[in-house]
């Protein structure tokens, strides 16, 4: 019997995970992928395209050329999913019927839902790095900048990637101070969180950090409103802060087809999902994978490519009329440039806060969690290659499982030593 | 984590004084919570929020962020500040009962 697995989004959740269901599915189960164009961003480059650190065109490639043969892919926008007849249309009259559905859309930026963002001085003073476009823009800024206020004000949660932020005011700094204008830049960090993170630990040790460089922080800042003709951003509680260069993280939602499709997405346009089983909440042969899920987990790679192989597992247990077995804990791990060619790395799950210790092997590392060091920098650039050659692949990284505590008969490896859960 | 008296009724808060078990609350318990955080009457306004509030809480086991209060509530975000100063999303929580809202990740 024909089955049909569609999968909507061709970027690191449908990539990785049409991959590896082609490979464990017959040929009798056709996948297809839709995406409405045909670029792969390697996204965590974003980052190192306003310093200069990485160009624009070596973080693109084409998202046809990483699925493997047999699985099919179509260009096409998402007009709608109708849940009750199984089926997708595309705004070009296309209808797509599905046995399965995994929603990989991801999220996208709503800098428009912010008073005054896209207004005067969009793309002179004010300006995001969370886009191709805006991180090249930001380039330019940044190399003529040389003394004033430079704020960084992630507007509100969630976004891709929360640390993203932070590390872009350590390599600010890094590369100021490498051009010798530290001293005339004021550098501020703008949260609507009480601290730089989320969570306690990882929290208490970046604020640490941020200060050690003179980054100074604005806590429990909700930006209301950005009015780029006198450079100043105001919160909602009436507080005002003046910048000369605007680096805005623009708040996130569901693409615009989850909203008009009944029944799919929350309010913000994401997709209520089991966090352990990450099958939606909204019918029982649709799943979701990566950003796009509203589940208690960070937006980042890290967690889709490790949700990738409890999805896998899902979808083929479903098709197969099991019951699902898949269970994913929330882990997430994320390396955080510190500049000066260092970097930090955390790692975490649903019940457990990034703590100290070493990755991936406790103990044994060899890389330090929660500590600067050189080899964490050099672990984040050696990940590139490995995104296009193993991770979107469908394969999984040596030595890094998918589960923060793997299960029974797997090598331990925890992050501490202390700690909820943490191996004995 | 302590317990204290809100209302005659003893009840488990987190440090930040965040009622741990939502079950346990009441409108009394809000009045007392809203009076000792600055806000001396519940009005109608206020009571459409908290309600949303623990009803999106109770049904999906996590508090709605302050955008999605703006789009869903019916009362527009700059009112929510007017409502609840400084933070609406984890005053209005607090009143109602539930847990403080956990941002994101």
């Amino acid at each position: 019997m024909s089955r049909r697995i569609l999968i909507l989004g061709g970027g690191t959740g449908g990539t990785l995970l049409a991959n590896r269901l082609r490979r464990t599915c017959g040929r009798d189960t056709r996948i297809t992928v839709v995406d409405r164009d045909d670029e792969h961003i390697y996204q965590p480059g974003l980052l190192f395209v306003p310093f200069g650190l990485a160009e624009p065109a070596s973080i693109v490639r084409s998202r046809r050329a990483q699925l493997r043969d047999g699985v099919e892919f179509t260009l096409g926008e998402v007009d709608r999913v109708d849940l009750a007849q199984n089926a997708v249309h595309l705004l070009d009259g296309t209808l797509l019927h599905y046995d399965v559905l995994v929603i990989a859309t991801g999220a996208v930026l709503a800098p428009e839902e912010t008073e005054g963002m896209l207004g005067e001085g969009w793309g002179s003073v004010v300006h995001t790095f969370y886009s191709l476009e805006g991180a090249s823009a930001l380039r330019e800024a940044l190399e003529r900048f040389d003394c004033g206020r430079l704020v960084v004000n992630l507007i509100d949660m969630p976004i891709k990637c929360p640390v993203a932020p932070l590390e872009f005011c350590f390599l600010a700094d890094w590369q100021l101070r490498e051009r010798g204008v530290r001293d005339n830049v004021q550098v501020t960090f703008v949260t609507p969180l009480d601290g730089a993170f989320t969570k306690p630990v990882a929290s208490a040790k970046l604020d640490a950090l941020l200060g050690e460089k003179g980054i100074a922080v604005e806590s429990e800042f909700a930006t209301g409103r950005i009015d780029g003709a006198v450079r100043r951003i105001e919160s909602w509680d009436g507080r005002q802060l003046e910048f000369d260069l605007l680096v805005a993280i623009p708040v996130h939602g569901g693409p615009a087809y989850v909203q008009r499709s009944e029944g799919l997405g929350n309010p913000l346009g994401f997709i209520p999902a089991d966090r352990h089983t990450l099958r939606s909440r909204a019918a029982a042969n649709v799943f979701v994978i990566g950003d796009a899920a509203d589940v208690p987990t960070s937006k980042a790679g890290s967690v889709t490519h490790f949700e990738g192989e409890i999805v896998a597992e899902n979808v083929q247990r479903f098709l197969d009329g099991e019951e699902l077995s898949g269970c994913y804990d929330g882990h997430a791990n994320c390396f955080i440039e510190t500049g000066f060619q260092r970097a930090l790395l955390i790692d975490f799950d649903y019940d457990t806060e990034p703590l100290p210790g070493r990755f991936p092997e406790p103990h044994i590392g060899p890389l330090p969690l929660l500590e600067q060091s050189r080899l964490n920098h050099l672990a984040k650039l050696a990940f590139q290659p490995l995104y296009w050659s193993v991770l979107l692949p469908g394969y999984g990284i040596p030595g890094v499982s998918s589960h923060f505590h793997p299960p029974a008969g797997a090598p331990a490896r925890t992050g501490a030593g202390a700690g909820a859960g943490a191996a004995p | 984590m302590s317990t204290v008296t809100l209302a005659g009724t003893p009840v488990e808060v987190d440090g930040e004084g965040f009622m741990l078990d939502a079950t346990r609350w009441n409108e009394q318990i809000a009045a007392e919570i809203a009076a000792a955080n600055g806000i001396s009457e519940l009005t109608d306004r206020h009571w459409q929020v908290v309600n949303f509030m623990r009803k999106s809480y109770l049904e999906s086991g996590s508090a709605p962020s302050i955008r999605s209060l703006g789009k869903t509530s019916g009362v527009p975000i700059r009112e929510l500040y007017e409502l609840f100063p400084k933070g609406p999303a984890k005053l209005a929580a607090k009143i109602g009962g539930i847990p403080k809202p956990r941002g994101c990740i």
